[in-house]
């Protein structure tokens, strides 16, 4: 009882001379509708991850080193050697994973649900603003990772900053700080990490949160109970006083739960998977490099593969420009009507489509099937069919003039051409002969590469490119 | 009057016009002092972030070896550092170059960035091309496009002999403008 009153006694005067209990008591326990129940704890659960990466973030500065010289082996160390710092690094990138993931489901959820309508428009533009610090932060993430794919990572994107019209030369600079890849580059990627893009993070976070407690959390959509901005205020303030159950701890406990659970998987990934394994040394001058993204922007490194050739150059810009442009404007287009996904069939269409286009991109983006395939090794003679003659000298040719990179040959080779295991049953010599000569948009012209006695024997070795049929 | 706090957009309401002078003219002393104040801080901030937009760097010749260390007809990668490197850009200051020895006294220089995206492409040299492991890009031996999507043929970087020895001139990173 003694206790109690100390306790009571020391809150009261918390109270009296900061007003702080009284505040996170009236924004902890405002009105939420009732039935928000599961779905909605992908927006908290983005807060939680975030905080997790802030905190395994600070932990990892204790010993990052920002120079470009000395950082990877500075990850080395981290990674190797510092107690905890290889599961540290693990939860810090499984952290980021759930991060963009729960950012896309928080996304898709208040889409389909039609809670960015009025009068949440900002709500929505907030988060879309959000969706993009994620995205930067896991890209420059990766590149303080410093090892080889992160240096190209750089290149990579100081080389589309630059396809900017205008400014494009100055934001590649801006990204490399300077003219190559030195000692500037990785003190400015690190500032935004851990400065700017964290700090521009929490503001808007901030806001988004301000922003919920105005407008409340959306009631879940009714099917055939439009939103009309001229009543809706009123109904929504009706519902809350009618069945509206304060947040916390009603509704917010199922958030705590998620949560929960969610920092138990990144911990057992973690745990279990560990940190991405770091590459070769940030040496520009090592040429032998396949620079890759992580898996989060995998499925864009693959739309930089698949444009139009000839269109690439509007797209690469203005086509994440629009995307982003369109995103925001979203709810100042459609910001009434029908909210259920059962009255927005192409509301749900477009969900599904994005998904399975980013889907389909990504494993694309893990396959490449557009990279030649460096590792590819001379056809053994079992394939071949001969140890001697054209058809031998052939298939050596087919390999040491790099067809073999990119076309498929009975368990070996690139994917970028087509599969030539069975090449003689679709085309004549002849055929073969002009295609081989003349090369086409994806393979290069032969006519001056080969002698007229390897183009013989080339064909003689494709020529018995048949599969046996009964 | 009414209390200014419950209209945040609507302006102070004023009564008379020695208030709305004196107020008005309080207003925007404070705004543009504390402007001042603010830009005194941002200025050097924003210069200092925004200074390698307008530095000019002095490239250099950097000697790759002997004449004779290349076959003529050979292409080979070579590495040298970058113009003025910062004391702790460690191996980050190297810069690389596919280099080819055309006849006795004349050599080529190609950039390693592919014109799509900057990734290195590699020479295959029995098939005389480079090829790019990022997205396909392919080139004939002189640095035309061969296919895929890079929009220009290979950079090339100046290269002289003298002294009986390769010399590359550094340059930045190859950028596609397009």
């Amino acid at each position: 009882m003694r206790l109690r009153r100390i306790y009571q006694q020391a809150c009261d005067w918390v109270e009296d001379r900061t007003g702080i209990p009284s505040w996170i008591s009236q924004n902890a326990k405002h009105l939420a509708p009732p039935d928000a129940k599961w779905w909605y704890v992908f927006g908290s659960a983005t807060l939680c991850a975030f905080l997790v990466q802030v905190v395994t973030g600070v932990a990892l500065a204790f010993s990052y080193v920002p120079s470009s010289g000395e950082g990877f082996s500075a990850l080395k160390f981290i990674n190797d050697d510092a107690p905890l710092g290889h599961f540290l690094r693990g939860l810090h990138y499984y952290g980021a994973s759930a991060m963009v993931l729960m950012v896309g489901l928080h996304m898709a959820q208040v889409f389909l649900f039609g809670s960015y309508k009025f009068p949440r428009e900002l709500n929505w533009a907030t988060g879309v603003l959000l969706l993009g610090f994620t995205l930067v932060m896991g890209f420059t993430g990766q590149t303080l990772r410093w090892d080889q794919n992160a240096i190209w990572s750089v290149v990579v994107a100081a080389e589309q900053a630059a396809r900017v019209p205008v400014a494009g030369k100055w934001m590649a600079r801006f990204l490399l700080g300077g003219d190559t890849i030195g000692g500037a580059t990785l003190t400015r990627v690190f500032a935004l990490h851990v400065f700017i893009i964290p700090g521009l993070i929490v503001a808007f976070i901030g806001l988004h949160l301000m922003l919920v407690l105005r407008h409340g959390i959306s009631e879940p959509p009714k099917a055939g109970k439009p939103v009309d901005p001229k009543t809706y205020r009123k109904e929504y303030q009706e519902l809350l006083d009618k069945t509206g159950r304060p947040f916390w701890p009603d509704a917010a406990w199922r958030d705590t739960v998620f949560c929960t659970a969610m920092i138990l998987v990144i911990t057992l990934l973690a745990w279990h998977f560990g940190a991405p394994q770091l590459g070769k040394p940030p040496d520009p001058s090592i040429i032998e490099a396949s620079p890759r993204p992580d898996w989060y922007l995998l499925w864009y490194f693959a739309v930089l593969a698949l444009l139009p050739y000839n269109l690439e150059k509007y797209l690469m810009v203005w086509g994440p420009l629009f995307a982003g442009l369109f995103l925001i404007a979203l709810p100042f287009l459609f910001n009434r009507g029908e909210r259920s996904f059962r009255r927005r069939p192409w509301a749900v269409a477009s969900v599904l489509l994005i998904t399975v286009m980013i889907a389909a991109l990504w494993r694309l983006g893990a396959q490449t099937p557009w990279s030649p395939n460096f590792k590819a090794q001379p056809l053994s003679a079992a394939i071949v069919g001969a140890t001697n003659g054209p058809v031998f000298a052939g298939a050596r040719l087919f390999h040491d003039k790099g067809c073999l990179n990119c076309h498929w040959v009975a368990g070996d080779g690139g994917r970028r051409g087509p599969d030539l295991t069975d090449v003689a049953s679709r085309l004549s010599p002849n055929q073969m002969l002009l295609r081989i000569a003349n090369g086409g948009v994806n393979m290069p012209a032969y006519a001056a590469n080969l002698t007229p006695a390897e183009m013989d024997a080339l064909l003689a070795f494709l020529e018995t490119r048949k599969i046996q049929r009964r | 009057m009414k209390d200014p706090n419950t209209e945040p957009c609507a302006r102070l309401r004023l009564s008379s016009p020695e208030e709305i002078s004196r107020r008005r003219f309080l207003a925007r002393f404070n705004l543009a002092v504390g402007g001042v104040g603010a830009l005194i801080v941002a200025l050097p901030a924003v210069g200092f972030i925004i200074a390698p937009f307008f530095q000019r760097r002095t490239e250099v010749w950097r000697s790759v070896g002997k004449v004779d260390a290349y076959k003529v007809g050979e292409t080979v990668a070579v590495e040298y550092e970058d113009a003025a490197p910062w004391p702790w850009a460690g191996v980050t200051a190297k810069s690389a170059a596919w280099l080819r020895r055309e006849s006795a006294d004349t050599f080529i220089a190609f950039s390693v960035n592919c014109t799509h995206l900057g990734c290195p492409v590699r020479w295959l040299a029995a098939a005389d091309l480079f090829m790019c492991p990022c997205h396909g890009g392919v080139y004939y031996k002189d640095g035309t496009v061969a296919a895929g999507p890079p929009p220009l043929p290979l950079r090339r970087y100046p290269v002289r002999v003298q002294n009986g020895e390769v010399q590359i001139r550094t340059g930045p990173i190859p950028l596609t403008k397009k």
